[in-house]
């Protein structure tokens, strides 16, 4: 029986479907098993199929499989749903009692179990226990300690009373028994360590990296895949001095949040691609306005609502791109759950470092998978803080000018100015999204546009040289085969370059968290025979950039003060940007 | 330095560009009175503009501010406050940034009922812009883009606040400067949301609602008996579409602020330089 097992529960939503699966995963994770788990689910709140599907080995498990090994079927439709992934040694466990249930067919050799849960789950005190009957009818098959499950049961309905935690683990014991004298034994014996593992998933990886790096300020508007996050958030930043506001739409979102971080505060809104439409128009006010802010987005399926509920990395042009004009920015990607966090706590300290918009890009499959880790993969010794060259009281005078005043918008050489947070004293100044001078003041001079410009794009190559935008890399470092991806994939990955090892293959992959600005991988690419990049969008969005980073370079004229072309001064241009002149004409 | 605070000290040195004679100038001064009289300094004082010749106020006012977005400066004002309730908050912009453009966060900034004030140059018209219709304009009033007039009745702001919870209704009149500074005194006093409407003329555009209008129009509720307590009372004059009145409409004086009741404590600012203590206790949480 395979070591590496995978589960599912399925039936439709409102059958608590989620809730059974979480309790089952976090029983696995307490008995020291690594999970991995995904879900399917339709985007309504009744109804329609769905699952909640649990991998889980003492190894460590980063992608989901095409195998089912053991599914708790709620309804006939998750049978049909998952028929392609059941193998001969698959078991399925349903209430045959039901009436809905009695003509099901069982696919090819899968083993079935009929277990009155229903019945079962009334006897222990409550029909809404059958899926915790099921839940000890799996225990039974795959010889998972029911002591691990009566803990994930004591943790789920601890503050419901005793008797509820009771009830339940009696609810188990239902199923076990029952499968037990009506099938005998089965051979899986599934085996625990003494590892002790966090259960979590990318959005609550965000919001605890949020909190880590001192974020105390969260403004969003409720959005699948991203609603976790502020959830997360919710309650628990309050204990750390911090507040979440749930804002009207995410307008407002943006821009509380923009207001928290000019108070001062470290401050974030998460949304997904909808909410992101909306937010562009504040961007570029964010960036001209040097505010150090993380805007994360936690990607769906587009365009429009699309499918809300599906995965894809469609949004990568719109965070490199959104918002008219042209502005300095960051866009990080983590690549794995743990990295949610990680990235979290850089991409706070890459705004304050540069006092730009941080665009912090997570998608769906990331956000709703639950992964095991050791507790010290967060270790918060680690976290480091650099909140950038914010002034006080004592050191404002080295940035007024002769007059007094504060040079907010200072055009210093790394292109990144003093900060006074308001509240110091001779630190009072204006900022606006119009075009402004170093005082902040609006302006409309050639030539102080174009200082302003550089200075903020100066940014960008300041990061270059202090950061390690850098990619992680899997693999066979001299295979002539580059598989390059970003996001979520990296898991996927990893398992079938291992696949692609045991038939032959040579791979090497890098998993790029950076995108801009990003690793150069011109040499990697040029080593390579063949290149190809993997990711879950229909036109290849990070393909497109890095086909871009390996193109040769054009010579740029480019004017931004405001003024158009004019005719003469482009053709002096021109001669400039010619290394030799042409030869003359007879 | 709030003793000596002059309301001057609230001026910046970038010289107003509005047309001579716009309402805005009176406007701007009564805020600025306002917030000296109330024992605050530029400092700790904190200007959020919308876009429009309104939003340009936090240009030519020294203090932090922010001049945004055109609609979005009371979120703006909000996440300020809410981050550090410390500083005194006050927010402005004209009638189509903010019950235009903006009219969705009026409605939830008012029903928030943040610590903070807000004041609304409203001339009836797009001046920025050039003269198109504003939301406050009138049914009939011929602008570029409305030749036969908007055909459609002007937003009551004052009834919108209501309707929404508010706990502090202004009506002001910007040449009306000793009468208008302390109108924009309450609204910063009050401990709450203080939404004052200043009628602020437009001589450029806005050949109806004048000055003229406006001075033979107005009523002071102080000469009247009007209660400002009394929410019916309150909300009669509020309707009495035809009429122009100025002084406070409407004060919850039990009002208590949304970032009290969040129980939030300080600036948010402050944080520690690694992660906080306790932290590790974010993670045990997930076993
Ligand atoms: C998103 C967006 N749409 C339109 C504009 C153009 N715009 C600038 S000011 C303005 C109207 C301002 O009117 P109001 O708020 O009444 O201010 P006033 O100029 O009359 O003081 C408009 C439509 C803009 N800046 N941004
Ligand atoms: S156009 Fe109207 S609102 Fe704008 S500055 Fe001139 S008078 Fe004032």
């Amino acid at each position: 029986m395979p070591e590496d097992l995978n589960w599912a529960i399925g039936g439709e939503a409102g059958d608590g479907i989620d809730s059974t699966g979480k309790i089952f995963a976090q029983a696995l994770s307490r008995a020291g098993r690594h999970v991995f788990t995904s879900k399917d689910f339709a985007s309504r709140i009744r109804g329609g199929y769905t699952a909640y599907k649990v991998r889980t080995s003492v190894d460590r498990v980063e992608s989901v499989v095409d195998r089912l090994d053991i599914l708790i079927a709620l309804t006939e439709r998750t049978i049909h749903e998952n028929e392609d992934e059941l193998h001969e040694d698959s078991v399925i466990i349903y209430d045959g009692e039901r009436s809905t249930m009695q003509d099901v067919e069982v696919p090819g050799d899968a083993t079935a179990l009929e277990v009155p849960l229903k019945r079962l789950a009334e006897d222990a005190g409550g029909a809404i226990m059958l899926n915790v009957v099921a839940l000890g009818a799996a225990c039974e098959v795959t010889g998972f300690p029911i002591e691990n499950l009566d803990e994930s049961l004591e943790k789920r309905f601890g503050d419901k009373g005793e008797a509820i935690v009771e009830n339940n683990k009696k609810a188990a014991r239902k199923g076990q028994n029952y499968v037990q004298e009506e099938y005998g034994e089965f051979d899986y014996d599934m085996e625990t360590t003494d590892e002790d593992y966090v259960l979590l998933n990318g959005d609550e990886a965000i919001g605890m990296g949020a909190i880590a790096a001192g974020c105390r300020f969260y403004a969003g508007y409720p959005i699948t895949p991203a609603t976790d996050v502020m959830e997360y958030m919710t309650g628990r930043v309050d204990q750390f001095g911090g507040k979440v506001v749930q804002a009207e739409d995410e307008l407002s979102a943006i821009n509380m949040a923009l207001g928290a971080a000019r108070a001062g505060a470290r401050a974030m809104t998460a949304t997904s691609g909808p909410g992101i439409d909306l937010m562009t128009e504040t961007f570029g006010l964010v960036a001209t306005s040097e505010t150090p802010l993380v805007i994360c987005d936690v990607m769906r399926s587009g365009p429009s609502t699309g499918m809300p509920t599906k995965q894809e990395q469609g949004d990568l042009n719109m965070t490199l791109y959104g918002g008219h004009g042209e502005i300095p920015r960051f866009v990080v990607a983590p690549t794995t759950v743990s990295e949610c966090f990680w990235k979290t706590v850089e991409a706070f300290n890459l705004a304050e470092k540069y006092q730009t918009p941080v665009f912090l890009v997570s998608d769906l499959a990331m956000a709703v998978t639950e992964q095991t880790f050791s507790p010290e993969t967060f270790d918060m010794d680690e976290v480091e803080i650099d909140r950038g060259k914010v002034v006080d009281e004592n050191e404002i005078d080295t940035w007024l000018d002769e007059k007094g005043r504060f040079q907010a918008h200072f055009a210093a050489a790394d292109g990144v100015s003093p900060r006074a947070f308001p509240g110091t004293t001779d630190g009072a100044h204006m900022t606006t999204g119009l075009e402004h001078d170093e005082l902040g003041r609006r302006t409309e001079d050639t030539d102080v546009r174009i200082e302003q410009v550089d200075k903020r794009q100066r940014k960008v190559e300041t990061a270059r040289e202090q950061e390690d935008f850098d990619y992680r890399e899997f693999g066979d470092p001299d295979a002539d085969t580059l598989v390059i991806s970003w996001g979520s994939n990296e898991g996927a990955l990893r398992e079938g370059l291992t696949l692609l090892e045991e038939d032959g293959y040579d791979v090497r992959f890098l998993s790029v968290p950076y995108i801009f600005p990003r690793p150069d991988l011109s040499e990697e690419i040029e080593a390579a025979e063949d290149v190809i990049v993997v990711e879950c969008n229909a036109t290849g969005q990070f393909a497109d950039v890095i086909e871009h980073d390996v193109l040769e370079r054009v010579q740029r004229i480019n004017k931004y003060n405001g003024v158009r072309f004019k005719a003469d001064e482009l053709a002096t241009e021109i001669k400039q940007t010619l290394d030799t002149p042409p030869e003359a004409t007879q | 330095m709030s003793s000596d605070v002059r309301f001057t000290d609230f001026k910046s040195d970038k010289q107003p560009t509005w047309c001579p004679g716009c309402g805005d100038f009176g406007t701007m001064n009564g805020m600025m009175k306002a917030l000296a009289e109330t024992g605050n300094d530029p400092d700790n004082t904190f200007i959020v503009a919308g876009i429009g010749c309104s939003g340009k106020i936090g240009t030519y006012m020294h203090s932090y501010a922010l001049h945004g977005v055109h609609g979005r400066a009371l979120p703006v004002g909000i996440g300020v406050k809410m981050a550090n309730p410390d500083l005194e908050v006050m927010v402005s912009g004209g009638d189509g940034d903010g019950y235009s453009i903006g009219a969705g966060h009026f409605i939830h900034a008012v029903r928030r009922n943040v610590d903070m004030s807000y004041v609304v140059m409203d001339n009836r018209i797009y001046g920025l812009t050039k003269g198109q219709a504003s939301p406050t304009s009138r049914e009939d009033f011929e602008t570029s883009t409305s030749p036969d007039g908007p055909n459609q009745p002007p937003v009551n702001p004052k009834a919108l606040a209501l309707a929404s919870g508010a706990t502090f209704i202004a009506q002001s009149f910007s040449s009306n400067a000793q009468r208008h500074a302390e109108i924009v005194q309450k609204a910063v006093e009050h401990d709450g949301f203080g939404f004052v409407n200043v009628y602020s003329p437009c001589v450029t555009f806005n050949d109806v609602d004048t000055y003229d209008y406006f001075r033979d129009a107005i009523v002071d509720l102080d000469e009247t008996d009007h209660d400002p307590s009394d929410r019916d009372q309150a909300k009669d004059k509020i309707l009495e579409s035809e009429k122009e009145y100025m002084g406070v409409l409407y004060q919850n004086e039990d009002s208590v602020p949304f970032e009290e009741r969040e129980g939030v404590e300080g600036s948010m600012a402050e944080i520690p330089d690694g992660a906080p203590e306790g932290a590790m206790d974010l993670v045990r949480e997930f076993y």
